[in-house]
């Protein structure tokens, strides 16, 4: 074990990878500077065949990452900022999505798609967007979303070694916080949540981003005398249902927390999945904690009330209790 | 033809000649059983066109890459899919070469370079180029060929895989067959100037051809593989031609009496139909005899009844089929 930055771990990751197979290639939009630090290093060690500097031209990208995976590449693209997904989207939908059942399982494309998500850093309404539920919604994609560096890296690491598409997105303006990562070689694998706090009142499902304000929020409630359990579900494609449902069926009462928008977000699946399967376990209402049906704003006092914090979180987790004593 | 660089010898025409006209064979057989309501999705034709994708897929290597359109019987059947397989998957049947998950729009067959026809009029440009792109890494002599339509020109991803390629000197060979219709709209009411310019102004070799006279192709064809070999970059075919049938069978239903041709223009380009074209060529210029004509003709009409044969007689697609093939190795 190591304290390492959530950006050092992905950075490892990709060097790590990229050093055990050869065919594993990264391209994007000034990837060669690692201007979004995670691909630190890999032009002076890879060499400018297997790292490069693309135009910008998202939409050409993600088809070039399906043909040259067809080609027999292993494609790391890096997206930047998640919002140029949107530019990227009609390979992403009607290709990368679709191509394994629509050739009848010829296609195997081991894509990663690196892209950093989320607001906080006054990055306005383009740049600050949560848009993984339109992922989700496709089928054809894996979506990760490590909240830790240990995470990050093993997670990437398993993407990277996949052969199926996998969307790996970054918490952004994270990269600096701090965590243990496992010595040497490790993945982390799909389709397994974590119990990052035990608790036994309340659970605390948190994507992401949203960790940190659960973890924080359970501190707080922890001072009102409330035991909150915080789950990470870690891989979003494919979901640890099971993982979830058995912190559910231990509190009673949950509480899930996204940065995406409200309508349609992964929160409102999870609740969904909750109230139908989870039905017989629960004492109170499945809620939600997301971003309002609006566009991330500019100003930072306006951007800070739509994004989840760890008072609002505490907030809705503790009105959950108080109905119970009701 | 004198004054053509390269031409097919008397075998080389022949299997040209008996490609298209399998090719146009098939067509005709899907529009009749399209029209006696056997199929069960819809079919876009290519029948006109034939001598674009034979001609180009000839000079081209069996592990080369093409990206194909919604129009793509023509260019799987070229690059040699398996006709059979080609028809089951059109009748939606599990023997179908994608087995019934894509149908007349998707068929693919990885192991022959054919990564696909596509739904999204555009959706092969980028998916060629990078295709060429790991071609270019494997610094072999494999190259790519994405053919689109002048529809598709007007994408803006056709800019963009037209920049990246003549960049990084791609081995990729766009073939724009014009057919003068995007969808159900004449070129002139949706392309601006000519498409050849668009490819000039990346500074990328440019051919323009009748698309319709399968010499003129192969001539073309020959020299834009040879370029995007040669580890150049990429060349760019423009193919004069017309779509003798509609944007899909069964158009007149959408159409709802409307119309976007003349019946005298579709006549004019019947006259000029590639096909015929090519046999009389080869049986003016002695490369061919009549028995020899007869004898495709024979081997071409066997091939029809048994893909149909078959793809009658094969199981339906097997329907929990999907959940098995979203993702490798996992159930969806």
């Amino acid at each position: 074990m190591a304290r390492k930055r959530y950006i050092q771990a992905i950075n490892e990751a990709l060097h790590e990878e990229m050093a055990r197979d050869p065919k594993v290639i990264l391209f994007g939009e000034d990837v060669e500077l690692a201007i979004m630090g995670d691909a630190r290093g890999l032009l002076d060690k890879f060499g400018r065949d297997r790292i490069r500097n693309t135009p910008i031209c998202e939409a050409t990208l993600t088809g070039m990452a399906v043909g040259a995976s067809a080609a027999g590449y292993r494609v790391i693209l890096h997206m930047m900022f998640s919002n140029f997904i949107y530019t990227g989207f009609d390979a992403i939908a009607n290709q990368m999505a679709k191509l394994r059942l629509m050739t009848g399982g010829q296609a195997t494309m081991p894509i990663t798609i690196i892209a950093a998500y989320g607001g906080g850093g006054s990055n306005a309404a383009q740049h600050s967007d949560s848009g993984y539920p339109a992922l989700v919604n496709l089928g054809g994609l894996n979506v990760v979303m490590p909240a830790t560096p240990a995470d990050a890296k093993g997670l990437l690491k398993t993407a990277i070694r996949g052969n199926n598409p996998t969307f790996f997105l970054e918490a952004i303006g994270r990269g600096g916080e701090q965590g243990e990562v496992p010595d040497g070689d490790y993945t982390v694998p799909f389709g397994k949540a974590t119990v990052a706090r035990e608790g036994k009142d309340v659970t605390i499902i948190a994507l992401g981003s949203m960790l940190k304000p659960a973890l924080s929020a359970a501190g707080k409630l922890q001072a009102q005398g409330i035991e909150a359990e915080v789950v990470d579900p870690r891989t979003i494609v494919p979901m640890d249902e099971e993982g979830l449902l058995r912190s559910v069926r231990k509190t009673g009462r949950v509480v899930v927390v996204d940065e995406a928008r409200d309508r349609c977000s992964v929160a409102s699946h999870i609740a969904a999945v909750m109230a139908d399967v989870g039905f017989s376990a629960l004492k109170a209402p499945v809620k939600r904690v997301t971003v309002p049906n609006v566009c991330m704003p500019y100003a930072p006092n306006s951007e800070r009330l739509m994004i989840p914090s760890d008072e609002r979180i505490a907030k809705v987790a503790a009105e959950l209790l108080r109905s119970k004593a009701a | 033809m004198a004054s053509l660089k390269f031409a097919p010898d008397a075998g080389q025409a022949l299997a040209l000649y008996e490609r298209m006209l399998l090719i146009r064979r098939m067509e005709e057989r899907l529009r009749a059983d399209n029209a006696a309501g056997k199929l069960p999705g819809a079919v876009h034709l290519y029948i006109g066109q034939e001598a674009i994708a034979a001609a180009v897929c000839a000079q081209l290597a069996p592990t080369d890459w093409i990206t194909s359109t919604h129009r793509g019987h023509g260019h799987f059947l070229a690059k040699g899919g398996d006709p059979a397989a080609m028809m089951a998957e059109i009748w939606a049947k599990k023997t179908g070469i994608c087995k019934g998950m894509g149908g007349s729009m998707h068929v693919a067959d990885f192991s022959k370079g054919i990564l696909g026809a596509n739904g999204i009029v555009g959706g092969g440009f980028a998916i060629a180029t990078g295709a060429a792109f790991a071609a270019k890494l494997d610094k072999g002599k494999r190259i790519a060929a994405a053919f689109f339509g002048d529809g598709a020109s007007n994408q803006g991803v056709f800019m963009e895989c037209l920049n990246v390629s003549s960049l990084w000197k791609l081995p990729l060979v766009f073939v724009c067959e014009h057919n003068k219709f995007s969808e159900f709209t004449p070129a002139a009411q949706c392309t601006s100037g000519e498409i050849v310019d668009r490819a000039r102004a990346f500074r990328i070799p440019t051919f323009v051809v009748d698309g319709n006279d399968a010499f003129a192709v192969w001539d073309a064809a020959a020299q834009a593989v040879a370029h995007a070999r040669s580890g150049e970059g990429p060349a760019f075919i423009e193919a004069h031609t017309y779509r003798i049938q509609g944007h899909l069978e069964a158009e007149a239903l959408m159409l709802g009496g409307g119309k976007y041709r003349e019946q005298s223009e579709i006549d004019t380009w019947i006259a000029k139909d590639p096909v015929e074209r090519l046999k009389a060529t080869l049986l003016a210029d002695g490369r061919a005899n009549a028995q020899q004509v007869q004898a495709i003709a024979d081997r071409v009409a066997a091939q029809v009844e048994a893909a149909v044969k078959f793809a009658e007689e094969s199981e339906p697609a097997d329907p929990e089929l999907p959940f098995d093939l979203m993702f490798v190795e996992r159930k969806a």
